[in-house]
């Protein structure tokens, strides 16, 4: 025991053991690389004209904020309480029974106890406590109030990015607290002073100028679908001629700009494409692309409320300048969020719209029939349960599906059953996660709401853990090999978790699925999928 | 009694002093919801180590080769490799066990097994040199998604729309305006 | 130890003692009569106030959370609770999650099938425990009313009875003569508000969430129970001067008769206390459930338009701005243009995109 050299065992604890506070607060906030997301260009900010475009690191000391910065966070709080009673009721009545502590997937991945949603919420609602009640002002530390400083405002940030806005916390909550809330709200503050990250920064002022996250000018979109149609014609014989800008088409199709630039969503792409052709050459189905609103998806609303209006926007816009009757939206998550909750509030009515009638199948959307837009999965569910749709799902034989529920369909508007109809009719093997990781209680790709950068990506390996570990059991149990999904942030973000976790495991969008089941007129017997990789039992041919 | 043996028989109470040593490198509000949720999607940190230890724990008494555990303890270094862990703590839990396998021989009275602790304890340290190997690997892997997801998704789709070029050029600039 | 519960601690015990040293003294119309005044008035003021302070905002979206499937099309069956389309499925979610609290029970739904090991249900316990809690505090205050009617009225006679069945099973007629009969509703009150202040105490993650301000209540209620059961079972207060009290203060002819034990002013002023205190506190989420839009909306958005009160107009990106931007390289692309470069030789490219 009098041993001089301390035994490596001691030497671990020592560096192993973390000091347990008793109180939140006295724990500081240290800003970790490969957790956060750097700072928004201010090019960006400047463009569409947010406040304080700077350059800035958040690991500076200095965040070259505003002189009165604290006076504008209050201002802006009061302003909020003001105008959301979400922000006012979710400040004042939770009861901290700690149901969501482990609900959060960062919570889960990282274990860092500021990520469960009370007290994401707590970082908020300390300062309101101590800024709008009575008994915060006076009691203080007692009453779980703190005043406004440096300290809180980095750890705000810190921590309100690296919350995805999955609202998995507010279907536990016996309140219906939502943490979406409270972090839309919180960076909406941020952005007050001009603390936002450039991965949503910079894809807005993008979306803004060019009508898509990637700042894709109109004729490269062009190019791009053209290009999928060169690929599909040399899959199938077959080339779709989609319609770019077309006034008097019957029907808009919006889609989010992932899904016609980045892998694997392109080949979700090829599938709609595909779909429309189909339409197309056995019903007469007139349906146009845009350029103009070129993306679903609305960084926006990681910004702020009036940044969501400002580029959703387009939408109505455009289906109003092309005179369509109705839109159709693509598999996205977020952007059904703000679709199905926000669009026809902030920029309807739009009455100069009709109620969307499937033109095929002669459904009528009622509920749609206020906001005029049917997503995609709601369509193609209806067309082949009227057997419009000839079908070969032998042609995914390939493949063992599980379906990811996307955050926001699910919380945000509940489309459950349509993707998984869809996915069986076209599919023969499915097999879902556990129950409470998937529907209402899905687990988050880790990656929404903005955060799907490359430099934190620690953070979003961590975030993921909770959906890769599900994935994980269905593919040692059932084999299964494609995530299907209906998001395209999800369809960027969790190929990356997935050659983390589960590298066995590839990712789809649903209508990729649909494109290879789909038997189009006239078309040669494909031998590939869209992909370009062999079809089962066509390997033999395509060797010789 | 042999060293094997004992520690055989004593594996259940080793195993969960080691699980409780990991979980004490988390914050401690943290370590509860990771030792006591028993549902494996809820709490797939907790589970997983739980799982992943005792199955080392059998490949060391095995004596079984540290490449050989590599598969079993790849799942718990791979989420260590992405909290919050200096590379040392998220690999030096393995010495862990030294401190509490000699802590169980102490309570023992026929101690006198130097020979077979040692070799028992070249295993442990051979296992430590697998795992930070397998950190390695995992933090390279991070830093090959971190550059490479976007080549991999958008960049692969323009390079084969042949539009890479292009793109260059007409890089939206958002001073224009 | 931890500051914040000892806080709360200390707190309920110098209420205590300020009731005790207040009725010692003389202060028993304080104490019997102004301070429940005081703090009905607080409450009820404070109670409308606050309400009518969150119903001032603007409910300018409808979010509801989304717990089930949608009404789509009509042969996908919709979840009209969990996701409700109309008015009678939103009441029905309100209503299951006021009365039984739906949502915390969902914390526990998938455990139930998994194994009879008890960590599983560690979780089931807050909710039985809550519900416990708040079931048996609302059948306290309904008997409680027969302090302040006169007759008292059919229904609580019934739900006394109800709630001290246990009476009947005592068969010794020595000890049944001993206890009155004993009313489960402040036995499980005072158990169930144990198990929440031990699930505070105890739990590190619940610890560590935990205000000052949230072991307070319990703390008082706490002694509300223990002073309220002590009384009825030991110091055998003298419930006819009691009773007069009461319907004094309701009947708004105040009077302090002399029977009345110095027990029963501290359980009054623990009463007041829990009252004055509720408006200011966490605890009007008795209020607050009613008014979360995440669950008191219908999710028929798409169907319906929610109108935002103060939606104003933002700068937005036109589609002329665009097309002037990108024209020519539009028509290059054989996209359609809406006006054609010759046209308009002045291009309006420093219009300002943000009008």
């Amino acid at each position: 025991m009098a041993d001089e050299t301390p035994k490596p065992e001691e030497l671990i604890a020592k560096i192993n053991h973390r000091p347990a506070f008793e109180d939140w607060m006295q724990v500081p906030v240290e800003i970790r690389k490969g957790m956060y997301c750097y700072a928004s260009n201010p090019k960006s900010v400047e463009y569409v004209g947010l406040p304080n475009p700077r350059q800035w690191n958040p690991l500076d000391e200095d965040w070259k904020l505003p002189e009165n910065w604290k006076e504008i966070l209050f201002e802006g709080f009061r302003e909020r309480l003001e105008k959301f009673r979400t922000f006012k009721v979710f400040m004042d009545i939770c009861v901290r029974c700690g149901a969501c502590a482990d609900k959060c997937h960062f919570f889960i991945g990282t274990g860092d106890p500021k990520n469960m949603p009370v007290l994401r919420a707590e970082l908020l609602r300390s300062v309101y406590r101590h800024d709008f009640t009575k008994a915060g002002r006076i009691l203080g530390k007692i009453a779980g109030a703190r005043p406004m400083t440096f300290e809180v405002l980095k750890e705000w940030w810190y921590y309100l990015f690296q919350c995805t806005e999955c609202r998995r916390c507010s279907v536990f909550c016996p309140y219906g607290i939502d943490t979406a809330e409270i972090t839309i709200m919180g960076r909406e503050l941020l952005n007050l002073l001009g603390l936002n990250i450039d991965w949503i920064a910079t894809p807005v002022a993008n979306c803004y100028r060019t009508g898509n996250h990637l700042g894709i000018q109109p004729h490269a979109f062009v190019d791009m679908i053209d290009f999928f149609c060169d690929d599909i014609e040399e899959i199938t014989g077959i080339r779709p001629e989609p319609q770019f800008n077309k006034k008097g088409a019957d029907i808009l199709f919006i889609t989010p700009s992932g899904d016609v630039f980045a892998d694997p969503g392109t080949y979700t792409c090829m599938g709609y494409l595909m779909l429309f052709h189909y339409l197309k050459e056995k019903y007469g189905f007139d349906i146009t692309w845009s350029t103009y609103a070129s993306e679903g998806g609305n960084f926006g609303f990681f910004t702020s409320h009036e940044m969501m209006k400002r580029l959703n926007s387009k939408m109505y816009m455009e289906a109003k300048r092309l005179g369509v009757k109705w839109i159709l939206g693509g598999e996205c998550g977020h952007m059904w969020r703000v679709i199905n909750q926000y669009m026809d509030t902030m920029n309807g009515p739009a009455d100069f719209l009709e109620e969307p009638v499937s033109p095929i199948t002669g459904t009528r959307f009622e509920n749609a029939r206020s906001t005029k837009m049917v997503h995609i999965a709601e369509f193609t569910a209806d067309l082949i349960k009227h057997g419009k749709l000839e079908l070969d799902p032998s042609r995914n034989d390939n493949l063992r599906v599980t379906f990811h529920d996307s955050c926001n369909p699910s919380r945000g508007m509940g489309l459950l059953e349509e993707p998984r109809y869809v996915i069986k009719k076209v599919c023969n093997h499915f097999y879902e996660m556990p129950a409470n990781t998937i529907r209402e209680q899905t687990f988050c790709c880790g990656s929404g709401a903005g955060l799907n950068a490359g430099e934190d990506m620690e953070l979003r390996m961590a975030g993921g853990l909770p959906r890769a570990n599900a994935v994980k059991y269905v593919h040692e149990k059932h084999g299964v090999n494609m995530l299907a999904c209906i998001c395209a942030i999800d369809r960027a973000a969790l190929p990356t978790s997935m050659q983390y976790w589960v590298p066995e495991v590839d990712v789809t969008g649903v209508h990729e699925l649909v494109g290879n089941a789909l038997i189009l007129p006239g078309e040669t017997e494909r031998t590939t999928d869209l992909r370009g990789e062999d079809l089962p039992g066509m390997e033999e041919e395509a060797d010789e | 009694m042999n060293l094997d043996k004992l520690l055989r028989e004593k594996k259940r109470d080793i195993v969960d002093r080691w699980f409780n040593a990991v979980m004490d490198t988390y914050a401690s509000d943290t370590a509860v919801i990771f030792k006591s949720q028993k549902d494996r999607f809820a709490n797939p940190v907790g589970i997983t180590i739980r799982e992943g230890l005792s199955a080392i724990f059998e490949g060391l008494l095995e004596g079984r080769a540290a490449e050989q555990s590599a598969s079993l303890l790849d799942p718990l270094i791979r989420i260590r490799a992405v909290q919050k862990f200096t590379p040392s703590q998220a690999t030096g839990f393995i010495f862990l066990l030294k401190k509490i396998i000699r802590d169980t021989l102490h309570r023992k009275p026929d101690n006198g097994q130097v020979a077979p602790l040692l070799r028992f304890e070249d295993r442990i340290d051979a296992l430590a040199l697998t795992a930070f190997d397998i950190y390695m690997e995992c933090k390279e892997k991070i830093y090959d998604l971190k550059v490479s997801q976007e080549r991999n998704s958008i960049y692969r789709a323009f390079k084969r729309a042949g539009l890479i070029t292009e793109v260059a050029e007409g890089e939206p600039d958002l001073n224009v305006h | 130890m931890n500051v914040k519960y000892m806080y709360s601690l200390l707190a309920v015990v110098a209420l205590l003692l300020i009731a005790w040293i207040g009725v010692a003294i003389g202060l028993k119309v304080v104490f019997g009569v102004i301070f429940p005044y005081l703090a009905v008035i607080i409450f009820i003021a404070g109670f409308a106030y606050r309400v009518m302070g969150w119903a001032r905002s603007a409910v300018p979206f409808a979010i509801p959370t989304t717990c089930g499937q949608q009404k789509s099309l009509p042969w996908i069956k919709p979840n009209a609770v969990d996701n409700p389309f109309s008015k009678s499925g939103v009441v029905a979610r309100m209503a299951l999650e006021i009365l039984l609290f739906r949502s915390l029970f969902r914390n526990t739904r998938m455990k139930l099938h998994q194994g009879p090991k008890l960590a599983y249900n560690l979780e089931i316990f807050l909710w039985v425990g809550a519900l416990a809690f708040h079931w048996a505090f609302f059948t306290v205050i309904v008997r409680h009313l027969r302090l302040f009617l006169n007759p008292v009225p059919m229904p609580i006679q019934l739900l006394e009875n109800v709630d001290s069945f246990f009476r009947l099973e005592i068969l010794y007629d020595s000890f049944k003569m001993a206890l009155p009969g004993v009313y489960m509703s402040g036995l499980v009150l005072l158990l169930a508000v144990t198990y929440l202040l031990l699930r505070r105490l105890f739990i590190p993650t619940v610890r560590y969430i935990s205000q000052a301000a949230d072991y307070f209540p319990l703390f008082l209620i706490f002694g509300i129970a223990l002073t309220g059961i002590l009384m009825r079972y030991f110091f055998k207060v003298d419930i006819v001067s009691t009773k007069e009290l009461t319907m004094g203060l309701v009947t708004f002819h105040p009077t302090v008769p002399d029977g009345v034990s110095t027990i029963f002013f501290i359980h009054l002023f623990f009463v007041c206390t829990l009252l004055a205190y509720f408006p200011f506190s966490k605890l009007m989420h008795l209020g607050g459930i009613f008014l979360s839009p995440t669950r008191n909306l219908p999710a028929d958005t798409r169907a319906r338009r929610h109108v935002n009160p103060w939606n104003y107009p933002v700068p937005v990106h036109t589609y002329e701005e665009y097309e002037d931007e990108f024209r020519d390289k539009m028509i290059e692309a054989g996209l359609p243009v809406e006006r054609m470069p010759e046209e308009t030789p002045e291009e309006q490219t420093d219009t300002d995109e943000k009008e």
